[in-house]
């Protein structure tokens, strides 16, 4: 603040003070002990003139005082930082390193143990469930269960991998899924082909002769991320398309249009958001979510 | 002072009452539209684009700030939910700022790149597809209704006028930017950018 508006402020603020104080000493009465009325008249009622109740006063005063004292206390009289060195800032930056060195200890401990080990541990369910919750459940669910177009947690059927390595790296630098669009390449007609071939794979109701002519675009288009047994590349993050389930939906026209548009799920990257300890703490918790859900 | 004298004369009574009333203004408001460090951006902060120029109009015609705040606070209970607490310099471009002060859905003020577009676009839709949980309204209609792309120009020069440093390229390119794009395009633009500039780890 230039000292032209420091100075604006020091002064209107004082001024505002002493006004306040002079319009209510300038105007205090003493009580005389005769009635006195201020002389309005109307319609034979008149007005009491009354000092003020001791007790009103002497909040007033009370307000004043509070006023100068917390000027000079707290930041408030234009560059005057105040006696007590106050900043919204440095309060906050207290109430961090406070909570920094009850939790370090903590921290270090379960960031020196392996994800296998701790994955059960009470405490890292609960702390993991309250950060998924924070910062994963918007897309996979509350109950890691995952919805359309936003993977299950929990089945133990992993796009990129389950181990602790593999989940830790979906946290650290997210994931770009990257299935084309065949419209332009198939055709319609290419496109229902293969859907029909993936649904006899399946074991599901197909055309067969379709499903013949579809096999042939799959193992033109599809082999290279999905695997001559369609079993899917967690190295691509290519699903598995013979074990049931579907990402996208597994309707007839859902795989229509998936193969159609072609799907582009992203996982964001938590590297620049969350720190190391937590995101070891979230891969512990949802590596052990299946465990958990097992039989 | 006899209180007579003001009470039978109004002019002098108006005016005692609005000096009375000012001091608040003219202490906290009148320095800080002068302050610079107001005024001064953050670094790498570029105006809005036009697609996104519109989707923070289209916000606002929802009414999304009613219910969602764009300010993080320097609470440790918040920045570690949000990320990094807001501060003035993000707001410099935006006329007029979307802080709100009721939160009934979350803060967004960071909550660009933190979920996909595809999240975003199934969100609005319908925000139950993806959370089960919520009692956020669907906004369909953004899917339908195209952006109208003759007016975009217009906003910025109104802008440009009020000190955002369009560029004339800028402005002439608006139309091309926005042209035959939906509405729900253009608030996941703006969604996308929110409170990128500034990230920290919790």
């Amino acid at each position: 603040m230039t000292s032209f508006w420091s100075w604006w402020i020091v002064i209107l603020t004082s001024a505002q003070i002493v006004l306040c104080a002079w319009l209510l000493f300038g105007n205090r009465k003493k009580d005389s002990g005769e009635v006195k009325t201020t002389g309005h008249t109307y319609d034979g009622l008149q007005e009491f003139d009354n000092p003020l109740p001791a007790w009103w006063f002497y909040m007033f005063v009370i307000t004043i005082v509070f006023a100068i004292g917390y000027l000079i206390a707290y930041p408030g009289m234009g560059n005057f930082k105040g006696v007590l060195g106050w900043t919204q800032i440095n309060q906050y930056d207290k109430t961090v390193t406070i909570a920094d060195e009850k939790y370090r200890a903590m921290r270090d401990r379960y960031l020196a143990m392996e994800i296998e080990d701790i994955a059960h541990d009470p405490e890292i369910r609960r702390m993991g469930q309250r950060l998924f919750g924070n910062n994963c459940a918007q897309c996979h669910g509350s109950d890691a269960g995952g919805s359309y177009g936003f993977p299950n947690l929990m089945d133990d059927d992993w796009l990129y991998g389950g181990s602790p390595e593999a989940i830790k790296t979906t946290l650290i630098n997210g994931r770009k899924a990257a299935m084309p669009a065949w419209e332009s390449i198939l055709g319609e007609g290419g496109i229902r082909e293969t859907a029909e071939y993936l649904l006899s794979l399946n074991n599901r109701e197909a055309d067969a002769e379709m499903a013949t002519a579809g096999a042939r675009h799959y193992q033109t288009y599809c082999v290279a991320c999905h695997g001559t047994e369609a079993k899917g590349n967690q190295m691509l993050g290519a699903p598995n398309l013979v074990n049931g389930i579907w990402l996208y939906g597994g309707t007839r026209e859902q795989i229509v249009h998936t193969l159609r548009n072609g799907r582009n799920g992203v996982m964001p990257a938590f590297a620049q958001t969350l720190s190391e300890d937590k995101i070891h703490i979230l891969t512990a918790w949802v590596y052990g979510l299946r465990k958990e859900t097992a039989p | 002072m006899k209180h007579d004298v003001i009470e039978r004369n109004t002019p002098l009574m108006i005016v005692l009452i609005i000096g009375a009333i000012s001091f608040g203004t003219l202490v906290e408001l009148v320095p800080l539209a002068f302050s610079k460090q107001l005024a001064t951006p953050v670094e790498g902060l570029e105006p809005y684009s036009a697609l996104e120029l519109e989707g923070r109009d289209i916000y606002i015609r929802e009414g999304c700030n009613t219910c969602h705040s764009q300010m993080v606070r320097p609470l440790r209970a918040e920045t570690e939910r949000y990320g990094h607490y807001s501060v003035a310099g993000e707001f410099v471009y935006d006329r007029p700022f979307l802080w709100g002060s009721k939160r009934t859905g979350p803060d967004l003020a960071r909550v660009g790149e933190r979920y996909s577009d595809a999240w975003h676009r199934a969100h609005l839709y319908n925000p139950r597809d993806v959370v089960p949980e919520s009692n956020m309204p669907s906004f369909p209609w953004l899917f339908e209704n195209e952006l109208n792309a003759e007016r975009v120009p217009k906003k910025m020069e109104t802008l440009r006028s009020l000190g955002v440093p369009y560029t004339d390229d800028d402005i002439a390119g608006a139309v091309a930017a926005v042209e035959g794009k939906k509405e729900i395009d253009a608030v996941v633009a703006y969604l996308q950018q929110l409170g990128t500039l500034i990230q920290a780890r919790r």
